[in-house]
């Protein structure tokens, strides 16, 4: 049995990936649960954007201002995926599909640009710790719990409580009839898709702060972040979050009490336990 | 020429390659193309043909590897008894998995795919962490493979020849029988396949368990040939993209599609990964996915992919009688209490009912009253909250609705809901392949052209859905369920939307159908058609029976009245 020090400092690490699950969740969970797409190719704009910050970050920019640069791109990036999509009335299935292809590309464009190699940043955020009683606080995964929270926050006020995210609910739901009722809302998935597309750009810059990069890497977050969409249901960003960070400290518990390579099993039995008993949750 | 001497003529001439004496390299080239068409078609079997995308395949493939390579690696055992338990793992895995996901009421296709790409990154972590491999990876030069030709790459061949031959004769027999039109309705509308009699769960579990077991084999055999495996060549998400590559390419919708799509990539993929721009391939390989979806989405045999009639229009089945067994008048169908609440709203609040033999029963009420929703419990599509329908003795609260089509009940759909890949023919075959009397599927079209001359759709017996219009739609839902031969048939709403002279040709048709011998329930707005058509007239309000008897009579019940127009006017 490992010390209560120990066991709490991993319950912390547990929810800061978790943060990360969550905030890497939040463009997915609103592009499939509002737009019906399942977007695998966000994975490979948060790892773009994660690299686009370490190349900017080493070029002397801070790694936080990057994002002026990096959130609007991917912005446009998100409308045109979204037009694409669109334009050839891309089944909510086929659009795993392409995205799929995209994400190959990008994947392949990132190691073509920066190979294979494991990639870190070096920025003065990563060295900073704080010690709260006999733990320790890292900058860079309290920033990422901040910012996650603040953004699933904002998007769920903001669809709750706004006429424009009341709009983009409607849209959803009737699209037909969100247009005769006077929403535009072809403009309005074009905009949430851009909306997405820069959310990943934040997460990239979260990843690039406390993680070690690889093109490969990509792969390996796909099946625990969708567990915590699904888990949080669909379209729901706080509930991406808090599913996300029951991931993590469930993942941090099992690596501290039986064994760090067991971890990638955590979310997969989470998930089918889901979905064995609470089945009408989703959608 | 006959598909089985086509296939004995292409097996056989691919045999005598390793007896040419050509470089090992031609032998190891084509073992390469075979084994991927077995890879790609075993894919196809389920999620090409019933639409559910698997992202897992190296899952399933990769149980298949290490099962072989701990049997005959480390084991001892001989290679050819461990490929029987290659194929058996990732079957029994694949139905775990299926027998979970698939019972799910919604996003079953968006999960399927989710979770098997889950899967594969779950496997690779139980494999690497247990003594099944355990990190190092599995060595296997020493395992003996059996002396199928002069030269131990001819044997591999040979072997992969068998298997890409025998995959291939299976999907080929699965597009054409019984089996792979129930995959193909699950694949346009699973809920509607349901309601016609196909067992679609036991379809699902079938399909994905044919398919793991097939890439096990492949995995079985490929182990062997690479002689080295590592837990991270074998689960690669790259095997799954290039899997569902070559069947969209080729075409998911034809058997030969993927074999085809198969052969075109591998060859690609071996000029790219032999010249310097191995990455620049692999952007390509994904730029091309994205322009085979989305501008062929039915892929390179996509035109193909229309499969022909097997029974022409002249051999339309003459025109009998369904058959009324028991005696007319006698209930065919109580329902006792039926209770049925959505999210609190009580759409079906204890309704009493009785079907007689024969007769022609018209269910009136104002919209939201439940007519609806009754059908959709009778039939099995809504399980019942409580209360009891009685069908010739039988219960059928708490049946599947394959069942209850199995017993004899159809229905039409109020807002027509065809098999959008299926000819119209196919369409109206369908129900009688799966219905009381199971035919196969040659009769089951003579049967059908025989429905679609009584309804006026011969002409359009080779066409799509898509090209009716909603007058045709309607006579499409209605042939549909005649074509099962129904003892009781539910006809919902089908004149609406219809012209008053296409109202008068529907209400023949109607009458003409009840001469049959067919016991109907009628739904309808129309009340010149209820009031001609109908022996009986059943009253609901608010999910409630409030009034039953002869139609003229019942339409002057003051509480009729009421429901319909409101007090003022009673």
């Amino acid at each position: 049995m490992p010390s209560l020090t120990l066991l709490g400092q991993s319950v912390l690490s547990g929810v800061f990936i978790g943060a990360l699950y969550g905030l890497l969740g939040l463009g997915l969970t609103l592009s499939w649960g509002l737009l019906r797409q399942i977007n695998l190719a966000h994975f490979a704009l948060v790892f773009l954007g994660a690299y686009l910050n370490y190349q900017l970050a080493s070029a002397g920019l801070d790694p936080l201002l990057t994002l002026a640069v990096t959130a609007p791109a991917f912005f446009v990036f998100g409308v045109a995926l979204h037009w694409l999509l669109a334009r050839f009335s891309v089944s909510p299935l086929n659009t795993l599909l392409v995205t799929f292809g995209f994400m190959v590309m990008i994947e392949s464009l990132i190691q073509w640009i920066w190979t294979a190699d494991f990639r870190r940043m070096e920025n003065h955020y990563g060295n900073v710790r704080w010690k709260v009683g006999e733990l320790y606080v890292p900058l860079p995964e309290l920033l990422t719990l901040i910012v996650a929270a603040a953004l699933a926050y904002g998007v769920w006020a903001l669809l709750r409580y706004t006429d424009l995210g009341k709009a983009m609910r409607a849209a959803s739901e009737d699209a037909p009839v969100a247009a005769a009722f006077g929403i535009n809302e072809k403009r309005l998935a074009l905009l949430l898709s851009g909306a997405c597309a820069a959310f990943a750009a934040v997460a990239g810059v979260c990843l690039a702060l406390s993680h070690t990069l690889a093109p490969a890497q990509i792969y390996a977050w796909i099946g625990v972040v969708f567990a915590a969409v699904m888990i949080g249901g669909l379209g729901n960003p706080v509930g991406a979050l808090v599913a996300g960070i029951v991931i993590g400290v469930s993942e941090a518990l099992t690596m501290a009490l039986i064994a760090p390579a067991w971890a990638p099993l955590v979310s997969f039995t989470l998930l089918i336990a889901y979905l064995l008993f609470r089945p009408h949750r989703l959608a | 020429m006959k598909p089985l001497a086509l296939f004995a003529a292409v097996g056989a001439a691919f045999a005598v390659v390793p007896f040419l004496g050509l470089p090992a390299f031609y032998e190891s080239f084509l073992y390469l193309v075979f084994h991927w068409i077995v890879l790609a078609t075993s894919w196809n079997l389920l999620s090409g043909y019933s639409g559910y995308f698997s992202f897992g395949h190296a899952a399933f493939f990769g149980a298949g590897v290490y099962s072989t390579a701990v049997l005959a690696g480390k084991a001892g055992w001989p290679f050819l008894l461990t490929l029987p338990v290659a194929a058996a793992v990732p079957a029994a895995l694949g139905v775990a998995l299926g027998a979970i996901v698939f019972r799910l009421p919604a996003l079953r296709g968006e999960l399927f795919a989710l979770i098997t790409l889950a899967l594969m990154f779950v496997f690779a972590t139980i494999v690497l962490n247990t003594p099944l491999d355990g990190g190092p990876g599995v060595y296997m030069s020493a395992v003996e493979v059996p002396a199928l030709a002069p030269t131990p790459s001819g044997s591999f061949y040979l072997l992969a020849l068998i298997l890409a031959l025998g995959t291939v004769g299976i999907a080929y027999s699965v597009y054409r029988s019984r089996f792979g039109t129930g995959l193909f309705a699950i694949h346009d509308d699973e809920d509607v396949a349901e309601v016609m009699g196909v067992p679609t769960y036991r379809y699902k579990l079938a399909a994905l368990a044919l398919s793991c077991a097939l890439a096990g084999l492949a995995g079985g055999i490929h182990g062997v040939f690479v002689s080295y495996v590592t837990v991270g060549e074998t689960f690669s998400g790259w095997l799954a993209l290039n899997v569902i590559l070559m069947a969209a390419l080729g075409g998911t919708r034809h058997w030969a599609g993927p074999a085809v799509g198969a052969a075109a990539v591998t060859v690609m993929t071996f000029y790219f990964t032999t010249s310097d721009y191995a990455i620049a391939g692999r952007a390509l390989v994904g730029l091309i996915f994205i322009v085979v979806i989305l501008f062929m989405p039915n892929g390179l045999l996509g035109r193909f992919a229309v499969r022909k009639p097997l029974a022409a229009r002249s051999e339309a089945t003459a025109a009998g009688t369904i058959a009324v067994q028991g005696k007319r008048e006698e209930p065919i169908l109580v329902v006792r209490g039926a209770k049925k609440a959505f999210k609190g709203v009580q759409a079906l609040a204890g309704v009493d009912l009785e079907v007689r033999r024969g007769e022609i029963l018209g269910l009136v009420g104002p919209n939201g009253s439940g007519k609806s929703t009754l059908i959709n419990v009778v039939s099995g599509h809504y399980p019942i909250d409580g209360g009891s329908m009685v069908f010739e003795g039988r219960e059928l609260a708490g049946q599947a609705p394959h069942r209850v089509a199995r017993s004899g009940i159809a229905r039409t759909y109020q807002i027509p809901r065809p098999f959008a890949h299926l000819s119209v023919l196919e369409n109206v075959a369908l129900p009688p392949m799966f219905g009381q009397v199971r035919m196969d599927r040659r009769a089951a079209q003579a049967e059908a052209w025989r429905w679609l001359a009584f309804t006026g759709l011969e002409k359009k017996a080779l066409q799509f859905p898509k090209d009716l219009n909603l007058h045709e739609r309607k006579f499409l839902e209605l042939a549909r369920a005649l074509a099962s031969r129904p003892k009781l048939l539910f006809l919902d709403e089908v004149l609406s939307g219809l012209t008053p002279s296409e109202i008068d040709g529907a209400v023949r048709t109607i009458r003409a159908i009840r001469e049959q011998g067919a016991t109907i329930v009628f739904v309808e707005h129309v009340m010149r058609a209820v009031m001609e058509l109908t022996d009986r007239v059943v009253v609901l309000t608010n999910g409630r029976s409030i009034a039953q008897g002869a139609p003229r009579e019942v339409m002057r019940d003051p509480q009729v009245i009421d429901a319909y127009l409101g007090s003022a006017h009673a």
